[in-house]
């Protein structure tokens, strides 16, 4: 890629950072520039969220519908699976397949849900409510 | 206290970490092109069986931690390197250092960083960064994909050193021991040892799904997609593809333009081996990494998605496969100069 050539369209990390890319000048020869962002994977970034979107809409559903508890909401909210739930709860993931189920979740100590609070980085309060504060 | 510590921003968090934690120490030689090139960063791999947000992983750089580890060993340089079970202790470990005045490397998750934006954070556990000293409860840390240097309070540093999930860092800290004189000799024999360790790692490594026959076999699998997952969930995988091979940290077109950069870098001090020629291929090969990108978002942006446009999207990985292979076969062949 030749350096007046790095594309230049902004990216939402581009308004706190560009990143450097590596491209040739005239003569050939390599030199680093900077780029505030490439459409291309803006989009691909895009469709990622956009996913994530639905994933996060699809489990809220579920939740209101009593079919699940609000630890799956959160759980898609934060992009964890059950592994990493587990390794941030210190449960075991068959303890987070069961507190998945919102009969289960109701009988939790707030010991144990203020381990999901934290791991969500959210309150107990938020976490039964499915309350979300944007951050 | 606040260690005396240059902060370069660089393309990709690991050579940059290398590049800053020894550019001091080597006096100057040490660019992040020949820290990527002499830890033999540049791979390929497709690992269905690893899912990454529910799609395979696909890596276009070589394993976490390899880059700094190799960089050291080819120069020399005796390396420090702990994990912790305790958080308290590895806060402690990192106090310990700072006081010392040495700058140290650190993998981080990615989920919780401050000061990322929002849309840039997964639970991506192999970043790394250097914290270079701590004020009160501030720690003071130079993360090389950003342009400035940044702050973390220790809670915040705890986190993202103990962040769970694959690859967890488990508050991994590591630093090179002393400052070395590199010679040039010493500089040389390493570039060797890392391009020798590159080809082996591109053309090599047995199974299909690895160097260049890895990007083969993905050039096939594409063709399968639309059938196999449908026009949506192809369009993920495929928006992924170009993710790990664009975005923050790979310096463009899969890490292909940072080496084609270490090979010209590297001609200075091995001049007479064409590798400003051989540098010109990886060149070719990161433009046709980005005109398949452009590719693919066609289809991920839903404007075409025939069979027939994943067939040239498969096909430009072929034909990429092809070109690697052989920059790599010439690399193999080179009777040092």
């Amino acid at each position: 890629m030749k350096k007046d050539e790095v594309p230049q369209d902004l990216s939402s990390l581009g308004k706190i950072t560009k990143e450097v890319c590596y491209a040739t000048d005239s003569d050939g020869k390599y030199t680093t520039t900077l780029s505030s962002g490439w459409d291309v994977k803006i989009t691909a970034l895009d469709t990622a969220w956009d996913d994530i979107a639905k994933r996060i809409a699809a489990a809220k559903q579920q939740v209101l519908e009593g079919k699940a508890s609000p630890v799956l909401f959160f759980m898609e909210y934060r992009l964890m699976d059950i592994g990493i739930l587990a390794g941030y709860t210190g449960f075991w993931q068959w303890q987070v397949k069961r507190h998945l189920k919102p009969e289960v979740f109701r009988t939790l100590s707030n010991n144990k849900l203020q381990k999901y609070a934290g791991a969500f980085n959210i309150t107990v309060e938020d976490l039964k409510t499915m309350t979300v504060h944007e951050d | 206290m606040r260690i005396d510590f240059e902060h370069r921003q660089a393309a990709h968090c690991e050579s940059g970490v290398t590049r800053n934690l020894l550019y001091a120490a080597s006096g100057g030689k040490i660019t992040e092109p020949l820290a990527f090139g002499i830890g033999a960063g540049l791979f390929f791999a497709y690992i269905p069986f690893i899912k990454v947000n529910k799609g395979p992983a696909i890596a276009f750089r070589t394993f976490p931690g390899y880059i700094f580890k190799r960089t050291c060993k080819s120069l020399n340089i005796p390396v420090i390197s702990k994990k912790f079970s305790s958080k308290e202790k590895a806060q402690a470990y990192l106090d310990a250092r700072l006081e010392e005045g040495t700058p140290v490397g650190c993998q981080v998750g990615v989920y919780y960083l401050p000061y990322f934006p929002r849309e840039y954070r997964f639970h991506f556990n192999a970043h790394n960064l250097v914290v270079y000293g701590r004020e009160d409860d501030t720690y003071l840390v130079s993360d090389p994909i950003m342009e400035g240097t940044n702050t973390m309070s220790s809670y915040e540093l705890e986190r993202v050193r103990f962040a769970k999930g694959a690859l967890a860092p488990n508050g991994h800290i590591y630093y090179p021991k002393q400052n070395v004189q590199i010679t040039d000799d010493r500089l040389r024999e390493a570039i060797k040892g890392g391009i020798k360790k590159n080809v082996f790692n591109m053309l090599y490594i047995p199974g299909s799904f690895a160097g260049v026959s890895g990007i083969r076999t993905t050039g096939e699998k594409i063709k399968k997609w639309r059938d196999k997952l449908g026009l949506e969930k192809a369009g993920l995988y495929l928006a992924q593809m170009v993710r790990m091979q664009e975005e923050i940290g790979t310096g463009g077109g899969g890490f292909r333009y940072i080496y084609a950069a270490f090979l010209q870098e590297a001609d200075v001090y091995l001049p007479g081996n064409q590798l400003t020629r051989i540098s010109g291929i990886f060149t070719k090969a990161g433009d046709m990494w980005r005109t398949a990108a452009v590719h693919a978002a066609g289809i991920y942006k839903g404007r075409i998605g025939s069979q027939d446009d994943f067939n040239v999207m498969g096909d430009y990985l072929l034909e990429i496969a092809a070109l690697e292979k052989a920059a790599f076969e010439t690399l193999k062949k080179i009777k040092w100069q």
